[in-house]
């Protein structure tokens, strides 16, 4: 039975002000029309240039579950391409990054494409004369994504021609890569090494949600961050606190220190915590860098590129940075519980080193599948996947700090412990979920 | 003190595990030395443990707060707690350096994670290099390479 297709009205009343139907979890109907709409009518994030930095180079990712290739043409220019052969339909690549040389050539027929797409050649072509197959959707070559935009390096793409212009559609969000770019002297962010892959049982929402949930850390984390604390309060007077202790001990802050860092939401469900300070703020000064950075930028804009300690900022629907140590999450979706979640790390060219050991250390710490604290957090997720097949109350709240004359794809700051970023999230969820129905 | 036999050597690492497989954690980490890391590639043949991603790279006192974590009344994750069982190759000796006290085996494992209905099997290799401190066989680094390092893992909670 389809409740769902073809009934725009059911999935607006999903997403009340303050509270959403459970079904936007658990339901697969919902995550099939997500995949078919919401992933097609927003820009989402492919990849960074320097994966593929010579011609022929290219890089695998799915947008929702079509798999497609981020490639460096011989124009130098970066093409997203749908990673199916217009044959019969055979994945073109299955690494996830190569280089292809100046062509892809498909491994069962040997159709062969240029790094655009386009096709190039079939083998006894003339078995296709007077077919009419430049008519065929296979006579156009592997299909590229319509809409590409490579952002200081930062690659989003956009399936469908509905929906809104990269600018638009980020606007002012765009501050934060600003941020974390600008974080190398010469303004330049280099993928540092493999993403650590971390499967969670339960929908990306959750993981989106919880980036600007600051209620949770000092709950949640208490068992990883707490213990962390405790057994360093044991280690002998005067010992310096070491980068894993500095890493942990900000998520045991109080309610208070969240409160005060603030939240800004902007238009299209963008938004991100710590607008004034954040868990990022009081990391050590690392030997050389600020010199480094002065010597680039003059001393006041280094200092207002390093004063700027976002924590963590959402780019709807399924990206999260973090500006501060260059490491960015992908929450990729693979069916209604099911969500695969990339954490890549990025090394700043010309700062030193350590900053990278730093960034490597937080992502092991946080984000692996073996972290303690990427442990506390699926396991709430998880239970709420199992939790949410309650029927007696079908609802999940996001009402804190709700005020009902609450403005809907505006610019704003306000407490960080409001979860104005899960409604601005789910305001537009229905907006671009229902844009092509 | 005399050298350690090749048989104390394979002994020592298969004690490890036993100790592991009966949530024997404190004494399982004081087998470490003080100075010692235990490492889980990310990378197949990664030479670099700090500057690439790791699944693991931690020195004592992160060893230390996992098993205090463990023990913690409010760690959910341990709600029902997992259990885990080694099964080892017989490890194999690559060198032995007794005038400076070291020695490094080669362990091939099956290593079993189960948490309530859930039970995951991952096969890896251990490379132990064990040193002597004061006579007494000790674990200086233990590196865990997993035959499928770069795969998407559900939790890992407990020790390969
Ligand atoms: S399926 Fe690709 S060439 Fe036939
Ligand atoms: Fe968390």
């Amino acid at each position: 039975m389809t409740r769902y297709r073809g009934n725009v009205e059911a999935i607006r009343s999903l997403v009340r002000p303050a509270e959403v139907h459970r079904d936007v979890y658990v339901d697969d109907e919902v995550f099939q029309l997500e995949m078919e709409h919401l992933f097609a009518n927003t820009w989402v994030y492919i990849g960074h240039e320097s994966q593929i930095p010579n011609p022929g180079d290219y890089y695998g990712t799915t947008i929702g579950l079509q798999p497609v290739l981020m490639v460096r043409h011989t124009d130098q220019t970066v093409k997203v391409l749908f990673n199916r052969c217009p044959h019969k339909g055979t994945r073109i690549t299955t690494e996830t990054c190569g280089n292809a040389g100046k062509f892809f050539r498909c491994p069962y027929h040997a159709w062969s494409f240029k790094t655009d797409g386009s096709l190039l050649a079939i083998p006894l072509k003339k078995g296709y004369e007077n077919t009419g197959l430049e008519e065929s959707h296979a006579g156009k070559g592997m299909a590229p994504v319509r809409h590409v935009h490579n952002y200081r390096g930062f690659v989003f793409a956009k399936v469908n021609d509905v929906g809104l212009g990269f600018e638009e559609f980020f606007g002012d969000s765009l501050s934060s890569f600003d941020n974390m770019i600008d974080r190398s002297p010469v303004g330049k962010l280099e993928v540092a090494g493999s993403p650590l892959r971390y499967m969670h049982n339960c929908n990306w929402k959750m993981l989106v949600e919880n980036q600007t949930d600051t209620c949770h850390p000092m709950v949640a984390h208490e068992s990883s961050a707490g213990t962390a604390v405790n057994v360093w309060k044991n280690a002998p007077p005067g010992t310096k606190k070491p980068m894993a202790v500095e890493i942990f001990a900000p998520f045991m802050s109080p309610y208070e220190f969240f409160e005060n860092m603030g939240i800004r939401v902007w238009p299209n469900g963008h938004g991100h915590t710590g607008v004034h300070h954040s868990i990022h703020s009081d990391y050590s000064a690392i030997p050389g860098y600020f010199e480094k950075m002065v010597a680039a930028y003059g001393e006041e804009r280094a200092k207002r590129i390093l004063g700027e300690n976002r924590h963590n900022t959402v780019y709807f629907p399924n990206l999260m940075i973090k500006g501060p140590i260059q490491l960015i999450r992908l929450f990729k979706p693979i069916a209604a519980n099911k969500t695969l979640v990339e954490s890549f790390t990025f090394r700043l060219v010309d700062a030193p080193d350590v900053l990278l050991e730093r960034t490597q250390m937080y992502n092991r710490l946080i984000n692996a599948p073996t972290s303690v604290v990427g442990h506390d957090d699926l396991e709430m997720y998880e239970r709420a996947q199992e939790g949410l097949h309650v029927d007696a109350n079908q609802w999940v709240n996001v009402q804190r700090l709700y005020d009902s004359n609450e403005p809907v794809d505006v610019t704003a700051e306000t407490n960080g412990t409001t979860e104005w970023q899960m409604r601005n999230q789910f305001h537009a969820w229905s907006k671009f979920m229902t844009m092509s129905m | 003190m005399a050298s350690p036999t090749d048989k104390e050597i394979i002994d020592f690492v298969i004690h490890e595990a036993r100790l592991l497989d009966q949530h024997r954690f404190e004494e399982w980490l004081a087998l470490y030395t003080d100075d010692a890391y235990y490492w889980m590639p990310l990378e197949w043949g990664q030479t670099d443990p700090k500057l690439v991603g790791s699944l693991m790279y931690e020195d004592k006192l992160l060893l230390q707060i996992r098993v205090e974590r463990l023990k913690g009344n409010r760690t959910f994750s341990q709600k029902p707690k997992s259990r885990c069982h080694h099964v080892l190759q017989t490890p194999q000796i690559d060198s032995r350096d007794d005038a400076k006290g070291e020695y490094v085996t080669w362990t091939p494992m099956h290593y079993i994670e189960t948490r309530y209905d859930d039970q995951q099997l991952y096969a890896a290799w251990a490379t132990h290099t064990l040193t002597l401190v004061g006579g007494v066989l000790k674990i200086k680094l233990k590196r865990v390479d997993l035959v499928n390092c770069e795969a998407a893992f559900g939790n890992i909670q407990l020790f390969m």
